[in-house]
């Protein structure tokens, strides 16, 4: 073989494209993400809509039309959020994204990749999530502003919380990195009016719905219980994308 | 160690020659740095370090830990800004003309640069994806010896493994211009010598090698030109050859059971007068540099009867990098 000099980038759609492909592959070798992103909403769903039985919880719409928008905004947050911050950190501290800055791949491209594989990610979990949800009896409101709504909380609900995950990766060590991520998750998923509508939470409900979770969580029910389109909560996910995105901008360090 | 002159008439260091050489506006060195200066808060890590590394050659940059070797390299790969000081890689600056630069050299990094899971050879690929030509992977694995590990996670390699996959990462995308820091640090000797070969068919392919290292022999073996650093900055350059020559070319190492008394190097250099040097490495050992004839040795077993000292062990070598790091630094190299 000949090791003479041909030196030259690969186009930037075919990095991107390739770089998504492996974080997507890693993504999903990966048990905890796999737990984390389909296991844990999916247990949630399935208690939720038990618990609702048992107890004789009663909500103006079915169990499990009032939990599935909640539940899909809770698997948006478990990848773009907690997978992204944890598996970050990790590229941090193993030395990839410096191996990777070496590399033809400029920055935005490893952000296009990274998003790229989130989104692979959130459409599986989406089918799998959906179905399970669609075999429970859920029938969401379908109406053009509604889907476009829950579409778009979708894609900023991912941008927001990436860009926090992204934050959290750049500002502590990679062990501390997979403690908070996880921790967050958690204190959200009790208490951040993600799955639960904002309303349950009595008077610190319409607080909750300023945060990133509870403007998720409220917009997808507003796009799949109400049919309506989710102005609010998209404008307070597009605040927390640029308040995450400016702070991660300044802080984030690749090695 | 035994100089062989033979890999020094091979090579013309200063002829831009080969593909990696065209079109780069004539310059002949592949790497220039002028008066780089870095520090890390009050700690200083370069201290006006200049140097060139001509094209087609394998030069190394040798040093003991802390000398500021890898803080060097990073600045040429673009990973650092200058904070004083001029670096040219390629003809270009690696921060503002980074994008140009990136796909004309390949990184070895001392450690890691792969994700725990990934597999050997898709770690391999995914960074040949990201570049227009890159060299066969199956050949390059086989090359390496990487064919038995090829869908071993990255975090089950062995340390040497790992080594080869990084080095492999930095040539898998045919460069000009390849970085290697301490790239055979943790391996056997077998996977020395693979990794040596390689380096050294990476440069009759007209591919210039700069590689850190503190394994006095990994430069003696290797390099066409060695830059010698130590407190960043820059104390001898040449070639083993030329570093090792000097005017005595024969060293004497005395080494003595008891610890000698602090005047005992100057007291020796003032028997075996001009035309020797003596050099203590530490309290039991002293290195004389000069004409090692009988009567250097008679004079040197005269002054240990003279002086009550006891020879532990009394032996003759060529001149190696490590003595002529010592003589310059009044320190040993051996990290």
């Amino acid at each position: 073989m000949t090791f003479t000099p041909l030196p030259g980038a690969a186009p930037l759609p075919r990095m991107v494209l390739a770089q998504a492909r492996m974080e997507t592959r890693l993504l999903l070798r990966n048990g905890e993400q796999l737990l984390l992103a389909v296991v844990i909403p999916l247990i949630v769903l399935v208690a939720g809509i038990a618990g609702a039985k048992h107890f004789d919880l009663t909500f103006s719409h079915s169990p499990v039309d009032t939990l599935t928008p909640g539940i899909l905004a809770l698997a948006i947050m478990s990848t773009s959020f907690t997978s992204l911050a944890i598996s970050t950190g990790f590229e941090r501290r193993y030395g990839v994204l410096k191996r990777l800055g070496s590399s033809p791949l400029p920055r935005a491209g490893l952000l296009g990749g990274k998003v790229g594989a989130l989104l692979v990610v959130e459409g599986l979990q989406f089918v799998v999530i959906g179905g399970v949800a669609l075999l429970l009896g859920w029938s969401p409101a379908l109406s053009p502003a509604g889907l476009a709504g829950a579409l778009m909380c979708a894609l900023l609900g991912t941008a927001a919380f990436a860009s926090l995950g992204l934050l959290l990766a750049g500002a502590l060590r990679a062990e501390a990195t997979l403690a908070a991520a996880n921790l967050v998750y958690l204190l959200l998923l009790a208490g951040g009016a993600v799955v639960f509508p904002a309303s349950s939470y009595g008077s610190v409900g319409s607080l909750l719905t300023w945060l990133p979770s509870g403007a998720l969580g409220s917009g997808m029910r507003t796009a799949l219980i109400g049919a309506a389109f989710p102005g609010t909560s998209l404008l307070v996910l597009a605040g927390w994308t640029v308040v995450g995105t400016v702070l991660t901008a300044r802080t984030f360090t690749w090695e | 160690m035994q100089v062989s002159s033979a890999r020094f008439d091979t090579r013309d260091t200063g002829d831009p020659g080969g593909p990696g050489g065209a079109g780069d506006g004539g310059i002949d060195d592949a790497v220039v740095v002028e008066d780089l200066r870095m520090a890390y808060g009050d700690k200083v890590a370069v201290d006006g370090l200049s140097l060139t590394v001509a094209r087609g050659s394998i030069t190394a940059v040798l040093g003991p830990n802390g000398a500021g070797k890898t803080t060097t390299l990073e600045t040429c790969e673009g990973y650092r800004k200058p904070q004083g000081g001029r670096v040219r890689v390629l003809g270009l600056d690696p921060v503002s003309q980074r994008r140009d630069l990136l796909p004309r050299i390949g990184v070895m990094l001392q450690t890691g640069g792969a994700w725990s899971g990934v597999r050997a050879v898709e770690m391999l690929q995914h960074i040949a994806a990201l570049h227009a030509h890159p060299l066969s992977v199956p050949m390059l694995v086989e090359r390496l010896g990487l064919d038995s590990c090829g869908r071993t996670p990255y975090r089950r390699l062995s340390g040497g493994q790992q080594q080869r996959l990084s080095l492999a990462m930095a040539v898998v995308g045919r460069p000009q211009l390849v970085f290697v820091d301490e790239p055979t640090a943790g391996m056997d000797p077998a996977a020395r010598r693979t990794t040596w070969d390689l380096l050294r068919e990476l440069r009759s392919d007209g591919v210039t090698i700069v590689l850190t290292t503190h394994h006095m022999d990994e430069a003696e073996n290797l390099a066409d030109q060695v830059h010698v650093i130590d407190h960043g900055r820059l104390i001898a350059s040449g070639s083993p050859f030329e570093l090792t020559r000097g005017t005595g070319s024969t060293t004497i190492r005395l080494v003595v059971t008891e610890p000698f008394p602090p005047a005992a190097p100057a007291s020796l250099q003032a028997s075996l007068g001009e035309g020797t040097e003596v050099q203590a490495v530490n309290r039991h050992s002293l290195l004389i540099t000069g004409p090692a004839d009988a009567g250097t040795l008679a004079t040197v077993s005269t002054w240990c009867q003279e002086n009550g000292v006891l020879p532990e062990s009394l032996s003759l070598g060529q001149r190696t990098l490590e003595d002529v790091f010592l003589q310059i630094t009044g320190r040993e190299l051996a990290v």
